[in-house]
């Protein structure tokens, strides 16, 4: 387990003097062919470990789009609205360029969740892949941070009750809360101040997100890649180059992502948002029925489905701390799954839990975008308890209590069969 | 050293100096709301009818989740005016008006109902919704802050 050096792997030899110079001094070319020539990758990786290079070009797009559109932009509450459509109406290709941000931000979360549920289902998150495992989630917080701050610059009503909202969330702490609000806003509500801020750290966020994502990879190439069995590379037959067969496949896989993506941006380009956001901010007027993104709706729905007290905490802080704990249990996954089997295909139980759990969340995403009333509301009750359930009950008692199914002694075994080795 | 950086993200001065106004309720018809602001917040003003007042006062204080008498959210003499912070208590969001199941508001963001006084009576709110400091100048004339 684990003998075989994932890192240092250098094979290059500088071609000429020059290449020579640069080598002794900076090695970058000869580090640009460790990691991303000649990395030894398992030979057995399927389509879902693609979406970590799919959520690198998800990221490079968000920055150059939004770094466009800020030339244009103007983070002031009076002129806002106005300068968003005057990039949509007058700006040249102003319209596809806002558009590819604004739909960017919904592919980048389709991609996030794949990829995230890729890891739970395979384990990746089992040692020694556990800084990365958590490295991710900080990445996952930090995107959700400036995907929710980028939403309040348009300025439109579901901006403004957005940012009410999840600004309120604060109040929920005893004594300091409303503090801490005022802190968040630079003022009594939701205002010009809290725009500016907004803006300039929606701005900032995603350059701190690309440098966690260099650790995550720095971290991933420790240990190397997680594979569909879950069994650790033996030897140099188990794995390829990642050079040019998964560049080759990641890059088939960003096109055919590109697809769906083209097609929202196009043809579509404000179906994932909200009607009522091209209404103006009013701090008089909520909208009947506030709905955040999608891609935020099951940990809305948790917050909203803690609607009773328990004990000395109210339903208000009760919400908070469900929605809070709901994000930060990911972080200690590692430890309450301690099965030995890192692969789901070989764990005949989890797999029948983890299925659930996903139909389970995607039923905390519909939830979150009904009214919060009748069955709906116990609904919403169920499904958070079972979101908390998979986490701290089914985890660690499956670890103790499933025998799982053999695994194959190698990945050449796996992708070969019994006689590979003859 | 780092208090300033920090500091700097507090409500600046001029936030700080709409801290009070004036407002005149004399047109305020019975049964009718207005909402007016104060320091960037709404404020619900509402002429009550004497139904509601007498709906608001009939309720038993063990029946509320944050216990006030209908007393303690008017000022005497003037209990047909209900002055209140027009964001819900949850998560501030602004609730509509004559709705509910207890004939006063009702926030569509969470659900929460709030009775003719304003008071918390079903949902997420943990809290009534805030009357502010405020007091009558003249019989119409009322200083909020």
């Amino acid at each position: 387990m684990g003998a075989f050096p994932m890192s240092e792997h250098s094979t290059y030899v500088p071609g000429n003097a020059a290449e020579k110079w640069l080598d002794d001094r900076l090695p970058v070319v000869r580090f640009a062919k460790a990691h991303l020539m000649d990395f030894p990758t398992p030979k057995n990786l399927n389509y879902w470990w693609t979406f970590g290079a799919i959520l690198v070009m998800c990221l490079g797009i968000q920055i150059v789009t939004g770094i466009i559109l800020a030339m244009h932009y103007t983070p002031n509450t009076a002129l806002a609205f106005d300068s968003v459509e005057h990039i949509r109406r007058n700006v040249n290709g102003g319209r596809v360029i806002q558009a590819t941000h604004a739909v960017g931000a919904s592919m980048f979360f389709v991609a996030l969740y794949i990829h995230m549920f890729r890891g739970l289902f395979y384990g990746s998150y089992k040692a020694p892949r556990e800084i990365l495992w958590i490295l991710g989630v900080v990445i996952f917080l930090l995107t959700t941070a400036t995907a929710f701050m980028g939403y309040i610059l348009p300025w439109g009503q579901m901006s403004f009750w957005g940012a009410t909202v999840i600004s309120n969330i604060f109040t929920a702490i005893p004594l300091v809360g409303e503090n801490i609000k005022q802190l968040v806003l630079g003022g009594f509500a939701v205002g010009n101040p809290t725009l500016n801020r907004f803006f300039s750290l929606h701005y900032l966020l995603p350059f701190i997100i690309a440098a966690v994502v260099a650790l995550h990879i720095w971290a991933l190439h420790v240990p190397g890649n997680n594979n569909p069995i879950g069994v650790d590379v033996k030897e140099s037959r188990d794995t390829v180059p990642f050079h040019p067969y998964y560049t080759m496949k990641d890059l088939f896989a960003m096109v055919l992502f590109l697809i769906p993506f083209a097609w929202f941006v196009f043809f579509a380009p404000d179906i994932l948002g909200h009607p009522d956001n091209y209404i103006m901010a009013n701090s008089q007027v909520t909208p009947a029925h506030i709905v955040p993104e999608w891609y935020l709706l099951p940990f809305y729905t948790i917050l909203r489905a803690i609607d009773f007290n328990v004990l000395f905490i109210d339903s208000k802080l009760g919400g908070v701390i469900a929605m809070g704990g709901a994000m930060l249990m990911l972080l200690i996954v590692p430890w309450l799954d301690t099965s030995k089997v890192r692969s789901g295909t070989f764990r005949p139980m989890f797999k029948w839990f983890f299925a659930l759990f996903v139909i389970n969340f995607i039923g905390l995403m519909y939830l979150g975008a009904q009214p919060a009333e009748g069955i709906y509301t116990v609904l919403a009750k169920v499904c958070t308890a079972y979101y908390f359930i998979y986490f701290l009950v089914v985890l660690p008692v499956l670890s103790r209590i499933e025998t799982p199914k053999p695994l194959p002694t190698s990945i050449s075994e796996s992708v070969l069969g019994k006689n590979a080795h003859a | 050293m780092v208090w300033p950086l920090i500091n700097q993200l507090n409500p600046d001065a001029s936030t700080l100096a709409l801290a009070s106004i004036q407002y005149d309720v004399g047109p305020i018809a019975e049964g009718q709301s207005v909402t007016i602001m104060w320091r960037g917040l709404p404020v619900f003003v509402r002429h009550r009818t004497a139904a509601e007042i007498e709906e608001a006062k009939a309720v038993p204080l063990s029946d509320l989740k944050d216990p006030q008498t209908d007393e303690e959210r008017t000022k005497p003499g003037h209990e047909q005016w209900l002055i209140m912070i027009a964001n819900c208590t949850h998560l501030g969001c602004i609730p509509v008006g004559e709705a509910g199941d207890f004939d006063g508001w009702f926030c569509p963001c969470h659900g929460s109902h709030y009775d003719s006084a304003g008071r918390i009576r079903r949902g997420p709110a943990p809290a009534n919704l805030v009357v502010p400091p405020y007091e009558f100048l003249s019989d119409t004339l009322v200083q909020i802050g």
